[in-house]
């Protein structure tokens, strides 16, 4: 279980906080979806959540491990899947998964066979041997997912996991989450594609500015508000139509 | 442990699938310690071989401008040529087609000999071997100057050694001039030698490390250690780009969620690039030893040495990957990272004696040489190439080079904690 208590961040020279004062449980086995529009704070709450930023109050649990006490324990339960793709360029599929996995402390011959299994699952056997930079943005999206699944992770927080692939590779991806999700593991993801999180997500939050606006199941939310039929709607409703450019 | 083996080994693989910046790594060293060993060969051969073209105008055409010229032709430093006039030999200096000309002023010889006999004659008058006649009004000549055009081009040194030569030379002729005008004054007789003019003080140069054999080195010696120790800390301008190319492509904000420490993916780093510099090292040993007798360069002469050459190579090694690592955790863009790189390379390369020696720097830039780990290195190959000193003797430098390896690794530690503290 995640268990965020009155989190806020606010970056250094900063006039707003990108995230304030955030309350949020998120129960073990679920898939839950951080939603929101562009600069709404998704990315800085998953950061956070991942030990890649400092939060400025609040705090939070982890399967009850706290992120201060209990670093790389914490590291060790969780796995992340960036919207960058975190590879090496130069480097194979299987050089890349062999740093990532041993990095985890996994080795021998339980690493080599992990990596197998999650090449095939995902379509890239074939291609294990090539180096990243000939792969296509769905191949790569593919890969740095299995580079943050190889331990088995308790939480997998995924930014974005879908953005720029097609929909071949975006399904493999969804249906390989859902499994994994079958298997114990809770998923926290960030998306812009609110059609695949509504019927992807146990539940969902939306956030804006930094806050949650409303959360709850994506079918319940939907039911609650009259004039929407689908996330989409009940998002541009709570968000407003108005662009979220910002440098 | 497991964990830093896989980071030395992907290290490993990053390195070799560059294949175009691992020839980089290990070629442009090599053509830099040619290149400048030959260069630098080639001065010490025009010195001691080749002659250097000098335009001569001889305004005296006397006997002591025929000696000033049968001095600087069998001096094996120079090439006389005949000038037509000053005003033209000036032109030709200054416009760079020869480097230095010597004008030979009006009644050298004339004057040079009556003022010498004037002073023979007084001295001998004075010990009454001359007979008197104080009555004859002597005309005293005017002292003549010898003058000297570099072309504006020429370095300080050049000028330096060719004014002492000349200046050797003419001194040399003077004094012949005098023991003559004796000569002629106390005999009659020109083949009786009344004075052995042979030089009674001498000198002879000998190592400090074999009383006898005299102490000879050469462009190999000097440029090996020098440009290998160059060539070492440049691998701060891969290191840091390397550094900097994890944070941009987003591996290394992965890392940073993995439970890993920064000191293991360091220490992978480091194993691989003190194993790059160790390489080169190798390289310019072998190329020292086998390649540059092909090229009629002098040998490299490691005879009994190696073991503590490469204990050298390697804390020098470990010092410049130090600060490639501090580089590296400091820059944010490849832009910030490699000019820097390179320039300050550049920088610790001058101030710690690679170009110029230390003893002939102004003292502020003495003092600063202190402080650069490529001093240490520097002193510390010298004394196991040049001086043949033992392990014990290279110990505080290598031991310098050791402490800047922990300082700014260190620091690069705390930095990267610091800044990504949660």
């Amino acid at each position: 279980m995640i268990q965020i208590s009155q989190l806020s961040k606010k970056y250094k020279g900063a006039t707003d906080f990108s995230v304030r004062d955030l309350d949020l449980t998120i129960e073990d086995g679920e898939i839950f979806g951080l939603l929101g529009p562009n600069g709404a704070g998704k990315t800085t709450l998953i950061s956070m959540l991942c030990s890649l930023l400092r939060p400025t109050t609040g705090s939070f649990t982890i399967n009850n491990l706290n992120y201060k006490h209990n670093k790389n324990q914490l590291k060790q339960l969780v796995g992340i899947v960036p919207q960058e793709y975190a590879l090496y360029p130069s480097l194979t599929a299987i050089d890349n998964l062999m740093y990532f996995g041993s990095m985890y402390g996994l080795k021998g011959k339980l690493l080599k066979n992990k990596i197998k299994e999650q090449l095939e699952i995902l379509g890239l056997h074939d291609f294990a041997r090539r180096p990243i930079k000939t792969f296509s943005g769905g191949m790569k999206r593919r890969l740095n997912l299995i580079s943050g699944i190889l331990h088995d992770p308790k939480v997998l927080f995924l930014d974005e996991p879908t953005v720029g692939v097609d929909v071949q590779s975006r399904t493999v991806i969804i249906d390989h989450l859902k499994q994994l999700n079958t298997e114990g593991t809770t998923i926290v993801y960030t998306s812009h594609h609110l059609n695949e999180a509504e019927h992807f997500c146990d539940r969902v939050a939306i956030i804006d500015r930094g806050q949650i606006v409303c959360k709850g199941v994506p079918k319940a939310l939907i039911e609650a508000h009259e004039n929407a039929h689908h996330l989409e709607d009940l998002f541009l409703i709570l968000t407003g139509k108005a662009l979220r450019d910002h440098a | 442990m497991h964990k830093l083996w896989a980071s030395t080994y992907k290290e490993f693989l990053l390195l070799t699938r560059d294949i175009g910046g691992l020839a980089v790594l290990f070629l442009m060293p090599l053509l830099l310690v040619i290149t400048i060993t030959t260069i630098q060969d080639g001065t010490f051969k025009t010195l001691e071989t080749s002659k250097i073209p000098m335009l001569l105008v001889d305004k005296d055409q006397g006997a002591v401008s025929r000696n000033i010229q049968e001095n600087l032709n069998s001096s094996d430093l120079f090439e006389v040529i005949a000038g037509k006039s000053e005003k033209d030999a000036q032109n030709l200096v200054q416009k760079g087609t020869y480097q230095l000309a010597i004008i030979i002023p009006k009644d050298l010889s004339k004057d040079l000999q009556q003022k010498v006999r004037d002073n023979v004659e007084e001295i001998l008058m004075r010990f009454g071997m001359e007979e008197e006649n104080i009555t004859s009004v002597k005309s005293e000549p005017k002292p003549k100057e010898v003058i000297l055009y570099f072309d504006p081009a020429t370095q300080q040194s050049f000028k330096s050694s060719v004014r002492s030569n000349i200046k050797q030379m003419i001194s040399q002729i003077e004094s012949q001039t005098i023991y003559k005008a004796f000569q002629e004054q106390l005999t009659e007789d020109e083949s009786e030698v009344i004075f052995d003019t042979r030089h009674f003080i001498t000198f002879k140069e000998i190592d400090p490390n074999n009383n006898e054999k005299p102490l000879v080195p050469n462009s190999t010696q000097h440029n090996i250690p020098a440009w290998t120790l160059f060539a070492i800390f440049f691998i701060i301008l891969p290191l840091g780009i390397n550094m900097v190319k994890e944070k941009n492509q987003g591996t290394f904000v992965r890392l940073r969620t993995q439970p890993v420490s920064y000191a293991t993916v360091l220490g992978g780093k480091t194993l691989v690039y003190v194993t790059v510099s160790l390489i080169q090292f190798a390289l310019m040993i072998l190329v020292g030893i086998y390649l540059f007798p092909l090229i009629n360069l002098p040998k490299l002469d490691v005879s009994g040495r190696l073991p503590l050459l490469f204990v050298v190579a390697f804390f020098a090694g470990l010092a410049a990957v130090g600060l490639g690592l501090l580089l590296g955790t400091i820059a944010k863009t490849q832009e910030q990272s490699a000019p820097f790189a390179a320039t300050f390379v550049v920088i610790l390369a001058a101030i710690g004696g690679v170009w110029v020696p230390v003893f002939a720097m102004p003292k502020l830039m003495q003092t600063l040489s202190n402080l650069s780990p490529m001093n240490w290195g520097l002193n510390a190959f010298y004394d196991v190439f040049l001086r043949k000193v033992g392990f014990a003797e290279i110990l505080p430098e290598i031991s310098l080079l050791f402490g800047f390896f922990l300082i700014t690794t260190l620091i690069a530690l705390s930095y990267n904690s610091r800044k990504n503290a949660i």
